[in-house]
């Protein structure tokens, strides 16, 4: 075995026992990249330098006799998080450049755990999208299929986990790009309780619906780079001054007696005929185990892509306004007026997705149509938050698919939005209700990967670890590699 | 729901966004077409219900107000397109 095939917890081990060091740790992984990454195009930038030094800074501090599961270990960063000193463009042309002088939280904490950052991960532009497609750069391959999309926003990050790029990355999901990806790649992919993790330095989509959280090899993985992000932080006033749970001792394979909820409005038209076999085929996994499995409904599940795009883009359409040409990034150098200087940056400066999207967000903020867009999607978004409350009175988590069908074709969806968002179906609700899922590889449908989502109820990240644990400690799925 | 012209470009001037002939049009007939996969929110009678506008339940977080560091001029301003001493240079607002 290859030491860039080791999940975090593997490596940890062979690091504590003094087997491996940090830097043939990380050398194995850059010589990895630099082997497959011209196939897979997973990084918007590589620090292949600054990579190893942190690995030998590493080494040094464990040979101090410091210890933690993250010390020394190779880790990728979705590039719509904020890295001190190493340019962060969000996939946008209008951020090209850009080298913020401040650390994300998530990112200030790896790098005090003494982390090792290899560099950006490919991303839609400001996390729009659902393949990488939107990338004001490249789109990244499907490491499985590389005619396929690898899912998106967090694309970047799920192709590097899975084709072995780095041992674990961070992604963000807004609507499903944690999930999303984490499934067309089979891997696994947490989005945090919304609150769970500070979003300071994660640069604004959609402020009451962003959150990051980790992709890795396997479920154990996603606990322990969960630890390390979570938590309060006085810099994010949305940050939950709450405890945090021992998220990796809650890792016990064991579902017996639990009520799993399966939602029947997650199995109707649409569904991929392979998928749905793979997710029912996984819920008999968890019924042998011993959990009982509950139908429970969440009616309001077919609002939750209007709701979504309407509540979404209007955030975004806000947060956006700040690219303006003047503080950062590019700046039209031929205006003739300060609105034409704003005019013309925004036109150069943002792709075709994010330029919709402004536009939907506005129109639905606009006078006149306030009420009867952002303000009926508020109240609709209430109904989806009750149906969740209502299913998590009747069971201990929900499983559903993560996808309605395996990752598409590069350029299949491309020309048209409405059928782009419509592969969003199944994950838009968890972010709009503000509560947690963890998407596992179940499957394949030809040749491609399929994922399980097991959604659980505000801050109750350990069932869903533990759900998920139990499944995994019982398949081979998550130990399928891609053939590159 | 079918977009205007105007209607486009007038929401275009609000996001104060430059679009090109192509995108004009591209974007009347797309925006259009999800505009009118919206409307079934219409079906949902919701006079009686609240929005939600976050789903934490947490107002008017406050801290003490202290000072804190915070980033020297150099790097606030490292990333200007333009500058002019310890200002961030812009065009004219007023003639």
């Amino acid at each position: 075995m290859e030491l860039y095939e080791l999940t975090i917890a593997q490596a940890h081990e062979l690091l504590q026992k003094r087997e491996i060091s940090s830097v043939e740790l990380t050398r194995s992984v850059l010589q990895r990249i630099e082997t497959v990454e011209t196939k897979i195009k997973a990084y918007l930038r590589i620090t292949p330098e600054e990579a190893l030094a942190q690995a030998e800074k590493a080494d040094q501090r464990r040979a101090q006799g410091e210890d933690n599961p993250l010390l020394g270990i190779p880790l990728a960063i979705k590039d719509v998080l904020c890295t001190k000193g190493v340019e962060t463009t969000c996939g946008s042309r209008i951020l090209q450049g850009f080298v913020p002088p401040f650390d994300a939280t998530v990112v200030a904490k790896l790098r005090e755990l003494g982390s090792v950052l290899l560099g950006k991960t490919n991303t839609d532009e400001f996390a729009m999208g659902s393949s990488t497609e939107n990338s004001g750069f490249f789109t990244t391959h499907n490491p499985w299929n590389l005619e396929h999309v690898p899912g998106g926003s967090s694309g970047g990050s799920a192709a590097a986990v899975a084709a072995d790029e780095c041992l674990g990355a961070l992604g963000t999901d807004t609507g499903g790009s944690i999930r999303q990806p984490a499934a067309f790649c089979g891997i696994a992919g947490l989005k945090p309780t919304y609150g769970r993790v500070s979003r300071y330095g994660l640069v604004a989509f959609a402020s009451s619906l962003d959150q990051a959280g980790p992709l890795c090899k396997d479920v154990k993985d996603c606990a322990i780079l969960l630890q390390a992000i979570a938590g309060h932080d006085p810099k994010d006033s949305t940050s939950a001054n709450l405890s945090v749970p021992n998220f990796v001792e809650a890792l016990q394979p064991d579902v017996k007696g639990m009520r799993l909820g399966v939602p029947k409005e997650y199995f109707t038209e649409g569904i991929d005929a392979k998928v749905a076999e793979a997710v029912h085929a996984a819920l008999d996994v968890w019924a042998e185990l011993g959990a009982e499995i509950v139908e429970v409904s969440l009616p309001h599940t077919e609002y939750a892509l209007p709701v979504y795009y309407i509540i979404a883009p209007a955030e975004a359409s806000a947060n956006l306004a700040r690219y303006d040409g003047v503080r950062y990034g590019y700046s039209y150098p031929e205006a003739k007026d300060i609105w034409d200087a704003y005019r013309k940056t925004r036109e150069i400066g943002f792709g075709a997705e994010v330029k919709r999207r402004i536009m939907l967000g506005t129109y639905a903020l606009s006078a006149g149509y306030y009420d009867a867009y952002y303000l009926k999607a508020q109240k609709v978004r209430t109904l989806i938050k009750e149906d969740f409350d209502r299913a998590y009175q009747q069971c201990d988590a929900i499983i559903a698919p993560t996808t309605p069908m395996p990752a598409f074709r590069i350029g299949e969806r491309v020309d048209d939005p409405l059928q782009m968002y419509l592969g969003d179906i199944f994950t838009l609700s968890l972010n709009l209700a503000g509560v947690c899922g963890i998407s596992i590889p179940c499957g394949f449908a030809d040749g491609l990967p399929v994922g399980v989502q097991i959604l659980g109820d505000a801050y109750d990240e350990t069932t869903i670890l533990r759900v998920a644990y139990a499944y995994e400690q019982a398949t081979e799925w998550h130990l399928q590699k891609p053939p590159l | 729901m079918k977009l205007s012209r105007d209607q486009v470009l007038h929401i275009a001037e609000l996001a104060k966004l430059a679009l090109s002939e192509e995108e004009i049009e591209l974007f009347t007939e797309q925006l259009s077409e999800i505009l009118a996969y919206f409307e079934k929110l219409n079906r949902l009678d919701t006079s009686a219900i609240p929005p939600t506008a976050q789903v934490i339940d947490m107002r008017n977080v406050t801290r003490p107000d202290e000072v804190r560091p915070s980033l020297s001029p150099e790097e606030a301003l490292a990333n200007a397109p333009q500058r002019k001493g310890n200002f961030f240079k812009v065009k004219p607002i007023l003639e």
